[in-house]
């Protein structure tokens, strides 16, 4: 075999090697998607969205109140999260200098990579204790954290991407610091920072450790937020440990309606930002 | 003056023509140069212990085009900053000696006062993400000078004074980026224009434009050099003689020359303008 063979050789097995395991990537993807599709579809109707779950053994019901449930824990991480982690990432953007920055990007990496389960503890030692009962406002609260990190260090970066003669324009007319920042740094990076509070809320949204000891289950509508309220994937969790054919059909049709919101929250956010920067390119 | 002194100085003229004649070529020199706007005393700056400006002096004439030019990193861009304190934005940097705006010393301005009456233009055309209306408005807003009927006044005003009314009047509540570079450059100007500054401060306002854009501002600048006092770095030279009245050569951290126009360009007193004029470095 020549040299020249032999190259061609390497290059092309090579080529189907890498292939194969970018293909063995996305596969567990394309399981999951396909098998939730398969199981999941055919169990979606009309009661499952808007009925509450019927007793334990009857057969049909829904999950209503699981959808809005965590709508409601999301709000309440989102009202928790966001303005403490924007405000925090245009500190470090704007005003930290160089040290405190450092620590806090440090910390929210730190916090970003805690377990769930850990917050959950936390938010169970912090909220549920105090409070003396689970409540929908400790299950806000869990997701919150898990919120703040992503949502600080996502603000910062973007705010980061605002060019220095973006904020020198607004500055040389006179405008002061706080309004520079309001009125031209962030509209220029809002979509950005908008994505990232999604994707944030996107990735919480599936979360179930924080909630197992914060929120708890509810069969019914929760009334309040000092109630404990139901969440889909607490109904998947403890839906698919029963011992009921209905409960797991239903734990499948779950499991699709929270994949198909978050891959929606997803894509649509993604193509947004996409072109955003496009026709910032563009300008 | 009292009346009667007036007339006492009436009659020694009557009584006298030829030393009043005399007096008054004295006063010519004065009289010929427009007043001082902007008035430098031993500008030394430094980014941390670095110096970069050295004992700059120099006096800026009022309502008349001024030029600095000079090779990259002579420091012109830094004395450009040092007018309206932009430099501050940098950590670690500082500017001594004296600095005056009529006979104020610009350090002691309070900011918004100081950016209020010195504006500024920056090389790259810099529209903030909003309509080009509001663009416009922002200066007026952020000092409350206008609104109502009288800011959209004020907004085509200033848009007229920048040349660029005509071509934007049916679209102010267009998003600024969808202008060309050349009139995202003359809105900036008209955005520094609505706030009425007696100084404008252009840094390389043309180096990213084309020719023709080039053109139009150049010619811009005639048309507002009657109402503000204009300071432009370039580094074009050719532009430098065509625009400006007066003409201020660095080198290195330090004001080589500094004089009308036409006296550097066709007869500067130092070796090294003539060496950078006549392209032999830079």
């Amino acid at each position: 075999m020549n040299r020249l063979t032999w190259r061609r050789t390497v290059n092309a097995v090579m080529s189907v090697v890498t292939a194969l395991c970018a293909l063995a990537a996305v596969t567990p993807l394309l399981f999951v998607l396909g098998f939730l599709t398969v199981k999941g579809a055919s169990s979606i109707n009309w009661a499952f969205l808007t009925q509450l779950p019927k007793p334990t053994g009857e057969v049909g019901g829904g999950m209503a109140n699981a959808i809005a449930g965590s709508g409601q824990l999301l709000l309440l991480a989102a009202l928790f999260g966001v303005p403490l982690g924007v405000l925090g990432g245009i500190y470090l953007s704007e005003f930290g200098g160089w040290a405190v920055p450092l620590l806090v990007r440090y910390a929210a990496d730190l916090l970003v990579s805690v377990p769930s389960i850990v917050i959950g503890i936390f938010a169970y030692a912090v909220v549920v204790v105090r409070m003396g009962h689970f409540s929908a406002l400790a299950g806000g609260f869990a997701l919150g954290v898990m919120l703040l990190p992503i949502v600080v260090t996502n603000t910062e970066q973007f705010l980061r991407t605002v060019p220095v003669w973006l904020r020198e324009g607004s500055l040389a007319l006179g405008a002061g610091q706080w309004k520079t920042i309001v009125s031209v740094v962030i509209p220029a990076c809002m979509q950005g920072i908008a994505t990232g509070i999604l994707l944030a809320l996107a990735r919480v949204a599936g979360e179930t450790a924080p909630l197992l000891f914060t929120a708890l289950n509810n069969s019914y509508w929760a009334r309040g937020w000092q109630q404990p309220v139901a969440s889909l994937p607490v109904m998947i969790y403890e839906y698919a440990l029963s011992p009921y054919e209905d409960y797991h059909r239903q734990a499948w049709a779950a499991a699709l309606i929270l994949l198909a919101l978050v891959l929606l929250v997803n894509v649509l956010s993604r193509l947004v930002l996409a072109r955003r920067m496009a026709s910032r390119r563009a300008a | 003056m009292t009346e009667a002194s007036v007339a006492r100085a009436k009659v020694t003229e009557n009584v006298n023509p030829e030393k009043s004649q005399q007096a008054a070529r004295e006063l010519e020199p004065e009289r010929a140069q427009p007043a001082v706007k902007i008035k430098a005393r031993n500008i030394d700056f430094f980014y941390g212990t670095k110096q970069v400006l050295y004992g700059i002096s120099a006096e800026i004439r009022e309502r008349k085009i001024t030029a600095l030019i000079g090779p990259s990193g002579c420091g012109k861009t830094t004395f450009l900053r040092t007018v309206n304190r932009m430099y501050e934005t940098v950590k670690n940097a500082r500017a001594e000696g004296e600095l005056l705006l009529d006979t104020e010393s610009v350090f002691d301005l309070a900011l918004p006062n100081l950016r209020r009456r010195v504006g500024m233009v920056f090389q790259k055309p810099n529209p903030f993400p909003k309509s080009i209306f509001e663009n416009v408005a922002y200066g007026p807003r952020v000092h409350g000078l206008a609104n109502g009927v009288r800011l959209v006044e004020l907004v085509e005003q200033s848009l007229r004074g920048a040349a660029l009314w005509d071509e934007v009047k049916d679209s102010l509540n267009k998003s600024a980026f969808s202008l060309s570079g050349g009139q995202q450059q003359r809105l900036s100007i008209a955005r520094a224009l609505a706030i009425d500054p007696e100084v404008l401060l252009l840094d390389e306002p043309c180096s990213a434009l084309d020719p023709i854009s080039t053109a139009k501002i150049e010619e811009l600048l005639f048309t507002i050099e009657g109402r503000c006092t204009l300071v432009i770095v370039t580094h074009n030279m050719a532009q430098a003689a065509r625009v400006a009245d007066y003409t201020g050569f660095f080198l290195m951290g330090k004001l080589v020359e500094f004089n009308d126009t036409k006296t550097i360009f066709t007869n500067p007193a130092k070796k090294e303008t003539e060496d950078y004029i006549t392209g032999r470095f830079g």
